[in-house]
């Protein structure tokens, strides 16, 4: 019942559906940093949470509307990071002759680059993971991304020391970018990070696979998701539509990493350690949980595990133990999750009738 | 009415947010681990915020550091507390991971109001957490990160351990020394180094240019996965470089293994290595004794003749069962380090306290007499220990020597 | 020349442990087309069991008859649960997408990591050592032998052929072949396909159960329950099993030597620092060349 019968649009409809709701979540966005006090422990949660769902709607992409099983999601999450690490830092640098952090247009300027570099970084390895695997058996993805994770980990340990600005010099432009802090990480991040972009991303982030869902592209996800054969035998170029969905969710896996890797004392500070198999998980498990398929869901449960975690904290055996249990639980009486493949709103209507 | 659809995830947004926003007091009301306020401290009270690892893989480092904490600020509490004040201890675990490092201190910071923040032992979660600290202009002690970055962060973070361009130094001269100096006379080194850990990778890099620059060689330099269970692939490649001794500045979990592959595929020169070999001696085999032998450096020994040394060891037995280790006993040190600068501070706010703890010259602790440097790192002497098997057959430590601070 | 001896011998000794693993990991493939996620657990655990049995009994110096008692104890208890987890988390989802059995194998996997580090302790433990046989080496070619690994090694290939006698000599081991065939005819035959599917589990979990005492035997030492090494080698061992072919008893063997062998004379000639990489490298390199393994047969998949 979600999906609309695609029609033609007048130019004023069109920007009022794609352009309006960004502008208002850009103001709710500005609202909420306005209202939330800087520093506080309040801004930090939001910032987790703003995080989180990106990661969660970005996985819920491809394991929830195309039906792959992809866990090295935190591995693109790490892409991300770095790469937009790259640029406020080493590009700020080459513009302006500094690394600290710009005030104003430029700052703002350069984030938002760093922000879609980082995404674009992100897709791209998407595309090189998910090009070959996804010809395969959905089993050997799972195995195939969870490699992938800690091939990325390895590399990025094996990075030289961040350069300090006396040492620029020294460094070619090019081979800066190999700087990466090897294994303690790259402690010199830049703190743009506001929760006033962190939750502007988050909107762009569910309009788009709001969107999608709806939209031929989706429903060719959707197609794959059901019966892949049988997709593929009315025209349904399948693996095609299976990468675009890995590419799709590693931009936004990049996006939630650029934001992170800015937000001051978690990100500023981001080692590769970090990027494993069990931050993969957490966003396989808030998925899951939420329901495979549908948006709201994983939103939801992005926002109820990250709170838990933060009231949990005494607790942290007992808390990883009882989330196995519930996967475990779940898979058996409810395996499609807690919304299923519904979103919340429709869950509504359903029930009316 | 299908417009209405469009903005409802921007509405979606809105209410998460909502909902959110009001969670976190709550959440933090029912944290027992907070006690009853949340708020500021009231005045009467001295609040201590510590983070640390009490899971993941480093937990036992924070276990260690968190019973050196305790102890004394229970023993504060006991003469009095800080100035009149008595002495509360909040603490957070961090999971061993820098995210929930910032989340950690901020709480510490904002909720519990705590005055001075106390963390970590990897460095790079002591610099996650110095990067919240320093921007609330709260002074922060670290008690066992060894990674000069850490103190970069800023003015309000400091250190009561030395750093690991000193720690590398110090195994650089003690091989180089020679033997009737009780050092071990060599030129030619190996390094088997961790990739997986930063200290094991800056530790390696200084002990390589301190041993240069006093006249040795590294032969052979070769790195392994943290956690690997086979290094002959490494070592055969060492053992073909012909090294006098060999460096392996990892942790301990590790090293045990390296160590018993090490004589078993037929080196016997001496073994090395740094304050991450800690614990080695419990896990440790025959392995870290045959052939010729093995030294890490350290931060104190608990045989050292010093009187805070026997006082503390002492204490600690009674009350945990077990022989502390540096962990614990730089725990202790930067807590009542936190006491002395109190009392020597004109005013007790951050400020202030900043000021006396910059200004320390001259004390006392169970890790040597520590002085602050310029950049906030603490100016003391190391320990250089070596591998004995003790009297019940059991593996046990004895100081070698111990280097001065440049 | 002793390098390469080097590498070759203990190739051969990481090899086995790695094929012991896969035996699982290929078995429970072959009859249900899944992904045992929680097998490495089953792994970690026998050796755990075998340290918990040794630390209470007083065995840590253990006599040979006293080793094989823990070995035989430790593939009780991984068999023991290896069965549990079939029956309570796996049945039920017999019929169940694909993509759920894996999450439920995710989930039973962390479970039983966070349960054993609870249950066992955080840190990392000593094992058992057999006295003086655990230090003990002989000189081979210029090459130091440790004694212990070619004990494990033997033991290794004994459990191995102890399967493949199993399996193509016992009327259970006829249907476990038959049911690596076709599931449903396979039930249609009248071969109990619950009790052969539960058997196959047990066995698998066994031998895997071996493999963690034997590499705890090796080493000296094991991580904690919950550290990522034991899922990083069970990890390995899976692609061992995709290169020999999964599905494929005698490639799981053969797979394990060649990914043994592989990562030694890589790490040894080449570099270290990318030792884990090779493993998935050469998975996804033998998923896009010959992606039924070296030994394994096409299968057709009809709609």
């Amino acid at each position: 019942m979600s999906s609309n019968n695609p029609r033609r649009f007048g130019v004023g409809e069109a920007l009022g559906r794609s352009l309006l709701p960004v502008v208002i979540a850009v103001v709710v966005a500005l609202g909420i940093d306005w209202f939330v006090p800087a520093s506080s422990y309040a801004e930090k949660i939001l910032f987790d949470i703003g995080i989180n769902i990106i990661l969660a709607v970005s996985l819920n992409m491809v394991n929830g509307l195309t039906g792959q099983f992809s866990i090295g999601h935190a591995g693109f999450m790490a892409v991300g990071v770095y790469a937009s690490i790259v640029v406020t830092y080493y590009g700020g640098y080459a513009l302006w002759g500094d690394v600290g952090k710009h005030a104003g247009l430029a700052g703002a300027g350069i984030y938002f680059a760093s922000i879609v570099i980082g995404g674009i970084v992100a897709a791209v390895a998407g595309y090189v993971v998910g090009l070959p695997s996804l010809r395969l058996r959905g089993d050997y993805l799972a195995i195939v991304t969870l490699g992938f994770g800690e091939i990325i980990r390895v590399l990025l340990q094996a990075t030289e020391p961040v350069l300090y600005p006396s040492e620029m010099k020294d460094v070619g432009s090019f081979a800066r970018v190999f700087h990466l802090g090897g294994a303690l990480g790259f402690s010199h991040g830049q703190s743009y990070n506001t929760l006033a972009w962190t939750w502007t991303a988050v909107a762009v982030t569910l309009l788009v696979a709001y969107r999608l869902r709806t939209s031929t592209h989706g429903r060719a996800f959707l197609s794959v998701r059901e019966n892949e054969i049988a997709a593929e035998a009315i025209g349904v170029s399948t693996t095609r539509y299976k990468v675009s969905a890995f590419v799709l969710a590693a931009f936004f896996a990049g996006v939630a990493g650029a934001l992170f890797a800015h937000t001051l004392g978690a990100g500023t500070a981001s080692r590769p350690e970090e990027f494993n198999f069990m931050k993969s998980f957490d966003a396989v498990i808030m998925v899951v949980l939420g329901g495979m398929g549908s948006i709201s869901g994983a939103t939801l449960a992005a926002t109820v595990l990250t709170l838990m975690t933060e009231a949990l904290r005494s607790v942290q055996d007992y808390r990883l133990i009882s989330y196995a249990l519930l996967l475990i639980v779940v898979m058996i009486v409810r395996p499609k999750g807690l919304f299923g493949t519904r979103e919340i709103w429709e869950l509504r209507q359903w029930k009316r009738r | 009415m299908r417009i209405v659809r469009f903005p409802v995830p921007a509405v979606m947004v809105i209410a998460l947010v909502a909902m959110a926003g009001g969670c976190p007091n709550k959440s933090g009301e029912g944290d027992k681990k907070s006690g009853g306020d949340t708020k500021a401290a009231s005045s009467a009270e001295f609040v201590i915020g510590e983070y640390g690892s009490m899971t993941g893989s480093e937990a036992t480092f924070g276990q260690s550091t968190h019973n050196g904490i305790q102890m004394a600020v229970d023993e504060l509490n006991a003469a009095g507390g800080i100035k009149g004040k008595k002495v509360k201890l909040v603490n957070y675990d961090d999971q061993g991971k820098t995210s929930e490092v910032g989340t950690a201190v901020t709480r510490l910071i904002t909720s519990d109001g705590a005055q001075v923040v106390l963390g970590e032992v990897a460095s790079s979660l002591s610099i996650a957490g110095g990067q919240i600290a320093q921007q609330h202009g709260v002074p922060m002690i670290s008690p066992s990160s060894t990674n000069p970055k850490v103190t970069e962060t800023g003015d309000f973070i400091f250190r009561v351990c030395f750093i690991d361009s000193f720690q590398g130094f110090v195994m650089a001269k003690f091989a180089t020394q020679p033997v009737a100096e009780k050092g071990l006379g060599v030129k030619k080194v190996a390094i088997l180094i961790d990739q997986r850990q930063a200290y094991a990778q800056g530790l390696a890099k200084y002990f390589e240019e301190a041993l240069t620059k006093l006249g040795g060689q590294i032969v052979a330099k070769e790195s392994y996965q943290g956690g690997d269970q086979d290094f002959s692939a490494q070592l055969t490649r060492i053992k073909a470089a012909n090294p006098e001794a060999l460096y392996i500045p990892g942790y301990y979990t590790d090293v045990a293994n390296v160590a018993k592959q090490v004589r078993a595929i037929g080196i016997t020169v001496p073994m090395l290595g740094g304050d991450g070999w800690e614990s080695v001696t419990d896990i440790g085999g025959a392995a870290l004794v045959d052939g010729g032998g093995s030294y890490y450096s350290n931060h104190y020994a608990p045989d050292e003749p010093r009187p805070e040394v026997k006082a503390f060891v002492d204490k600690y037995v009674k009350r945990y069962g077990k022989t502390p280790d540096s962990m614990s006993a730089l725990g202790y040190d930067a807590t009542m380090l936190v006491k002395a600068a109190a009392e020597k501070a004109t005013t007790l706010d951050k400020k202030g306290l900043r000021e006396a703890l910059a200004a320390t010259t001259d004390f006392k602790g169970v890790t040597g007499t520590i002085a602050m440097d310029a950049q906030r790192n603490a100016k003391k002497p190391a320990v250089v220990l070596k591998i004995v098997k003790g009297q019940d057959g059991k593996l046990t430590t004895i100081t070698q020597t111990s280097v001065a601070p440049q | 020349m002793t390098a390469f001896l080097q590498f070759l011998l203990k190739g051969v000794s990481v090899g086995s442990l790695y094929a012991l693993i896969a035996l699982g990991y290929t078995m429970v493939y072959g009859i249900l087309s899944f992904i045992n996620f929680a097998h490495s657990d089953i792994f970690m655990l026998g050796a755990f069991f075998a340290w918990r049995f040794a630390t209470a009994f007083q065995m840590m110096q253990p006599s040979p008859l006293g080793a094989a008692g823990l070995l035989l104890l430790a593939m009780a208890g991984a068999a023991v649960t290896g069965f549990l987890v079939e029956r309570l988390a796996y049945r039920p989802l017999r019929h169940a997408p694909r993509i759920n059995v894996l999450i439920t194998a995710i989930g039973v996997s962390l479970l039983i990591e966070n349960a054993g580090q609870l249950i066992f302790g955080k840190s990392v433990v000593q094992f058992p050592t057999m006295a003086g046989l655990s230090d003990a080496t002989f000189a081979l070619a210029g090459v130091n032998v440790r004694v212990i690994e070619v004990v494990a090694v033997v033991a290794a290939f004994a459990l191995m052929l102890g399967l493949q006698w199993l399996v193509y000599g016992t009327k259970i081991g006829r249907g476990m072949r038959a049911l690596s065939v076709d599931h449903q005819v396979a039930g249609l035959m009248g071969i109990p396909v619950d009790r052969v599917i539960s058997f196959t589990f047990v066995i698998g979990s066994a031998l895997a159960g071996a493999a963690g005492l034997l590499v705890g035997v090796t080493y000296g030492q094991i991580k904690q329950p919950a550290d990522a090494s034991w899922l990083l080698y069970g990890l390995k061992a899976f692609v061992a099993a995709v290169i020999g072919g999964i599905g494929n008893i005698p490639g799981a063997m053969v797979g394990g030597l060649v990914l043994g062998l592989s990562e030694q004379f890589v790490a040894g000639y080449v570099s270290t620092t990318f030792r884990d990489a090779i493993a998935f490298g050469l998975l996804i390199f033998i998923l896009l060349v010959r992606p039924s393994g070296l030994l394994g047969r096409r299968v057709v998949e009809k709609v």
